[in-house]
């Protein structure tokens, strides 16, 4: 089980927490305007990556907000966390 | 006699405390301070139990968590425990154990005729030799493996015990509480870190209470105590004696298990938990989890009697018992060499050692020569003799040569030690093979972790204590304390010569079996069958052979297993690697893990204000989600069937009552609410009037429906929506996700208040008098009071909000008020409505009647599959402004024809009710399920009933292209064969909707 640091609620068990998959897949500003192909791309294609990934996460059990974290996928690894909003940091860190 | 073989004066075990046991019903006696195996030895009982596959004789092997063979079931009734380890139980007055896997005794066992039909029980043998004929499997194999295999047998009745739950943080834990532990654990506690020191057995020591030593001037069970006795005055300390850490999982957690009252006996310790499943987050963790001695692979080294080195020292030095009369060594290492001459010098019972080293330490040579002891360097043990015990072995040179047999009773053996790495590999960590000590250590992690004593291959206890102050350091100065770094400790030279199986050193095949894994009965002929029959991967072999997957996850056999292996394909070992090592390390039961998460607490009920009446009513209950919802309420008499006719009937004829409390609520507030319901349901919400209602449709954005429910609005900036009753909270968590991750710029607040209000829905052509009659200063005329709005005002004496909606199609009212006025509001409505037969109904009738109109249930006629259009609400699809899913609605797949839409279907025979999910298909003479020639399913029944009012039984279906089929027959799928059915519309009943403003 992960330790995950909510940026308003501090370290956290996982439990409290529910996964929200890639991080910045923003929503199209005008989905008219897409193509069927780019339109499915926001639709369906997410990144998969065995290593650093930018994901979502929610404090469901706790504050109930989203942020977002770097972690890397293959050993779990959590670099930071970070509020909806910010860009993500610096990701020398991460192993 | 009792206790004959006993060694006067010596082991921790008090003499003035015995205890009666029975074992297999036979009455024995033991002491305080013994385990079921020490005790069992004592009395010189080596026969504890049968084999998995071959039904074997098998003796105690170890005297830990390693052992493979003693598996006993312990007490009986609802107290009894299958498969527990003989070495880890704590013997206490009146324990009654027996041997498991025999019959129908453990000296006498008819299934031991399996082994003269061992050649069909190689490895694979499931997978080869039940194959043919077929139909042999369910009446005959299957049957005949049930019977034999297995192990103990599980309780039938309620655990009477109860578990507990404890969580803990700490700044380091130790995990074991030998000399390396607690040489780690004493300068963190000095330093004032809080520090949780976990020891699976009763007194913290390890090796130190079997083995004579002399630390510091004591001895060291006497070194450990007082180490024992300043960590448990450290408030800062945890020390947790019979727990057993099983799992080390991702950011320092760890599980363990403690053991409360099992020392005790059943039922010896009322008001204590049996158990506690201890959850621990760590900053740093140290392992010093000790090392497993290695059996060797000879012929019959299975036999009572034969057992590690380590543990026949343990059960000397400890408890004080000997194995026998006349007992051999047969070891290829120093470790092993010492074990057998530590053995010796209390048991004394020691006449030879068979050593494959041709020079081993002179030193360790002269103390076996001082005491009595034949040495025969550069041989080798190929073969053991004896029946239910060994009565000797037969010797012969590393060349193979000078064949010789030696009588006795028992049989030491050391092929060198392993490890503990597994709660390091499941950190996880990378293991590294060392040549010299033929064992895999401990490499890298990413985990904040030290490993500290044998399991970094520092054996000797000076060594273990000198690596446990190190990782002690390194720990402190990793917490940011100072500390002086301590040198890395070299680890130990065993002199060990690798020596897995005789017949691989000697090059030739000798006589009888040669055991690998003990409990699931592998040999090393199974494991070089496996490589001849192909297989190169260790975690196919493991499967196929079953290396390493009984209860004990092959602590004494995988390294061999994979060295065999390795041998077979002539390949270096590193190049084979190790299985995966996996949570748990020893078995945990059910009831710790469950804890008090039992019963009624095992899943939260809801239930709403109402609920005491619907029992006090006969209400049958349904679960919809954790909601008790009544499903009918029958009259004395009544069966489900007869309870929803006449229900449904009622409704339609006079009035309804039901309680709609569980459907979601959420109140929107904000100056942006009604731009945020547009984008979030696909028709418009920006011109609805304060004091209105509006059916909403809500999308994911593939453009399939994902929840629907009316919303009104309370005020200009302020709208309550209703959800279904399951999705209430998906729903409150989507319009969050959208509010905080897309649309941050929308102030908007929402809030779940579903347990906040009480909804009592009044259903019929009645309902209006009844309001009239429970609220007379209110105007419930269509005109003042229309479809689909809300009115506030006193209705039966309580403020009340009243909504004119309806899911029946029948003029309708939902009277919320605040829930604790829930139950009061029903009870009045109930009397007001008397006079009318205002009838109590549950969701099967709620579904019979909402399903005449078509209307459909989220999640029952849908699946995430079908958008608006599938189900004919284009109606309900604005072409004015973008939503959250319409784009998708002109993707090829979604807008292209012949997908499945919402009908209706009337049936043939009016009786026939067909079953939700049944499939349909066009042409009944293909209708056999052959995928050649069989005809392809259309589509499936969704929802289904009789109804009362078409007097008919009908059905909801998504069907292919089923809009164009209207006027058709299709054929419904029963068991029976099939059943004609007309496509219609989906709206059955009242098509002009006439109803919902009355029929008077
Ligand atoms: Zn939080």
């Amino acid at each position: 089980m992960l330790k995950i640091t909510c940026p308003w609620c501090g370290a956290r068990e996982e439990i409290e927490f529910s996964y929200g998959g890639q991080a910045h897949v923003a929503y199209p500003a005008d989905p008219a305007a897409l193509s069927d192909d780019e339109w499915a791309q926001y639709v369906f294609m997410r990144d998969n990556p065995k290593g650093v990934f930018l994901e979502r996460w929610v404090h469901s059990q706790g504050c109930r907000r989203w942020f977002n974290a770097v972690r890397h996928t293959v050993t779990h690894q959590i670099d930071a966390t970070y509020k909806p909003g910010e860009p993500p940091p610096a990701q020398a860190g991460v192993k | 006699m009792s206790n004959a073989f006993r060694i006067a004066g010596a082991g921790r075990i008090d003499r003035n405390a015995p205890l009666a046991f029975r074992f297999n019903g036979r009455p024995l006696q033991g002491y305080a301070g013994d385990t079921l195996a020490s005790a069992l030895l004592a009395n010189g009982v080596h026969l504890v139990g049968r084999s998995f596959k071959y039904h074997r004789p098998r003796g105690i092997l170890s005297a830990g968590h390693e052992e493979p063979n003693a598996l006993v079931q312990l007490e009986r009734g609802a107290y009894t425990e299958p498969n527990l380890r003989a070495t880890e139980i704590e013997l206490y007055e009146g324990l009654d154990a027996s041997s498991v896997n025999c019959w129908p005794s453990v000296d006498f066992d008819l299934r031991a005729a399996f082994g003269f039909a061992s050649p069909i029980l190689v490895a694979g043998f499931y997978n080869k030799t039940f194959k043919w004929p077929k139909s042999f499997w369910k009446k005959f194999y299957e049957p005949m493996i049930r019977a034999a295999a297995g192990l103990g047998t599980a309780p039938t009745e309620a655990d009477p015990d109860t578990y507990d739950r404890m969580h803990w943080h700490c700044d380091v834990l130790v995990v074991g509480a030998g000399p390396a532990g607690l040489a780690a654990a004493l300068p963190a506690a000095r330093a004032g870190l809080r520090v949780a020191l976990v020891e699976e057995a009763h007194e913290l020591g390890g090796s130190l209470l079997a083995r004579s030593a002399e630390i510091e001037g004591l001895s060291g069970s006497e070194w450990a105590a007082r180490a024992a006795a300043e960590l448990e005055a450290l408030p800062n300390v945890l020390l947790l004696r019979r727990t057993s850490v099983f799992g080390y999982y991702d950011h320092n957690y760890l599980m363990a298990v403690e053991r409360r009252t099992d020392h005790a006996g059943p039922g010896r310790m009322p008001g204590i938990a049996r158990k506690r499943l201890w959850h621990f987050r760590a900053r740093r963790v140290v392992l010093a989890t000790g090392a497993h001695e290695r059996p060797i692979a000879f012929g019959n080294n299975d036999l009572p009697g034969i057992m590690l080195a380590n543990a026949a020292c343990t059960y000397a030095q400890r408890y004080g018992v000997s194995l026998g009369r006349a007992g051999l060594a047969f070891v290829n290492n120093d470790a092993g060499l010492r074990h057998a001459l530590d053995t010796h010098a209390a048991a004394r019972n020691l006449t030879h050692i068979v050593d494959a080293r041709v020079s081993p330490d002179p030193g360790l040579l002269r103390r076996a020569d001082e005491a009595g002891i034949e040495v025969l360097t550069g041989h080798l043990v190929s073969t053991a003799g004896g029946g239910k015990r060994v009565s000797s072995v037969e010797v012969r040179g590393i060349d193979g040569g000078g064949a010789r047999r030696i009588a006795c009773d028992h049989v030491l053996m050391s092929g060198g030690l392993n490890p503990v790495v597994h709660l390091y590999s499941q950190a996880p960590g990378t293991l590294r093979y060392d040549a010299s000590l033929t064992c895999f250590l401990p490499d890298r992690t990413l985990q904040a972790v030290e490993t500290a004593g044998a399991i970094n291959a520092c054996f000797a206890l000076d060594r273990a204590l000198a690596d446990g102050a190190r990782a002690g350091a390194a720990t402190l100065a990793a917490l940011g304390h100072a500390a002086a770094p301590v040198p890395v400790e070299a680890r130990d030279d065993l002199k060990l010569q690798t020596l897995w199986s005789v017949q691989t050193s000697l090059n030739t095949e000798l006589p009888g079996k040669h055991f690998v894994d003990f409990q699931n009965d592998v040999t090393e002929r199974d494991i070089r069958l496996a490589a001849r029959e192909g297989f190169r991967s260790v975690e196919h072999t493991k499967r196929y052979t079953t290396n390493g997957m009984a209860t004990d996850q092959g602590k004494t056999s995988n390294v061999v297993g994979l060295a065999l292996l390795a041998d077979a394909l002539a390949k270096p070992i590193p190049e084979v690697g190790t299985t995966t090592f996996r949570p748990p390390f020893t078995p945990v039961t059910f009831g710790a893990l469950a804890g008090r998460d039992r019963g009624a607490l095992s899943d939260p009920v809801r239930t709403t204000p109402i609920h005491a009446w619907h029992v006090e009513n006969g209400a049958v209950f349904e679960d919809v989600g954790q909601w008790k919802r009544p499903w009918y309420f029958p009259l004395p008499g009544e069966d489900m069937h007869a309870a929803v006719q006449r229900e449904s009937k009622a409704v339609r004829t006079t009035a309804g009552i039901m309680d709609a409390t569980t459907l979601g609520k959420i109140d929107i507030q904000g100056p942006d609410a009604a731009e945020f319901l547009n984008r979030v349901y696909t028709n418009a919400w920006t011109k609805l009037g304060v004091g209105a209602c509006r059916y909403g449709l809500m999308c994911k954005p593939d453009g399939m429906v994902m929840d629907d429910g009316v919303t009104a609005r309370l005020a200009e900036d302020r709208f309550l929506m209703t959800t279904t009753t399951g999705n209430a909270a998906r729903v409150l968590d989507w319009l969050e996700e959208w509010l905080q991750t897309e649309w941050p710029g929308l102030k908007v607040y929402c809030t779940s208040v579903t347990e906040q209000w009480s909804t009592v829905a009044v259903v019929g052509p009645n309902s209006r008098k009844i309001l009239q009659a429970l609220a007379p200063e209110m105007d419930f005329s269509n005109a003042a009071f229309p479809f689909m709005s809300f009115r506030e005002g006193t209705v039966a004496g309580l403020q009340a909000r009243v909504f004119r909606i309806s899911f029946s199609g029948e003029l309708a009212y939902e009277i919320n008020v605040p829930s604790w006025h829930g139950l009061a509001m029903w009870q009045a409505v109930m009397a007001a409505g008397k006079p009318y037969g205002l009838t109590p109904y549950g969701t099967e009738t709620m579904h019979v009647v909402r399903a005449e109109k078509g209307y459909i249930i989220i999640g029952q006629d849908t699946d995430g599959t079908v958008t608006p259009q599938d189900l004919g609400m284009d109606w309900i699809v604005s072409k004015q402004k973008d939503f959250i899913g319409r784009r998708s609605f002109s993707r090829p797949d979604t807008a292209r024809a012949g997908r499945k839409q919402l009908v209706g279907l009337l049936p043939a025979d009016r009786s026939f009710v067909a079953a939700e999910g049944a499939h349909l298909v066009a042409d009944p003479q293909r209708a056999r399920h052959d995928p050649a020639t069989g005809s392809p399913s259309l589509g499936d029944v969704t929802s289904s009933y009789l109804s009362p009012n078409l007097e008919t039984g009908f059905a909801l279906a998504l069907l292919a292209d089923g809009r164009a089929l209207h006027g058709r027959t299709v054929h419904c799928v029963t068991a029976g064969g099939l059943q004609p059915m007309t496509v219609v519309d989906p709206v059955f009943f009242d098509k002009e909707g006439k109803r919902r403003d009355g029929i008077d």
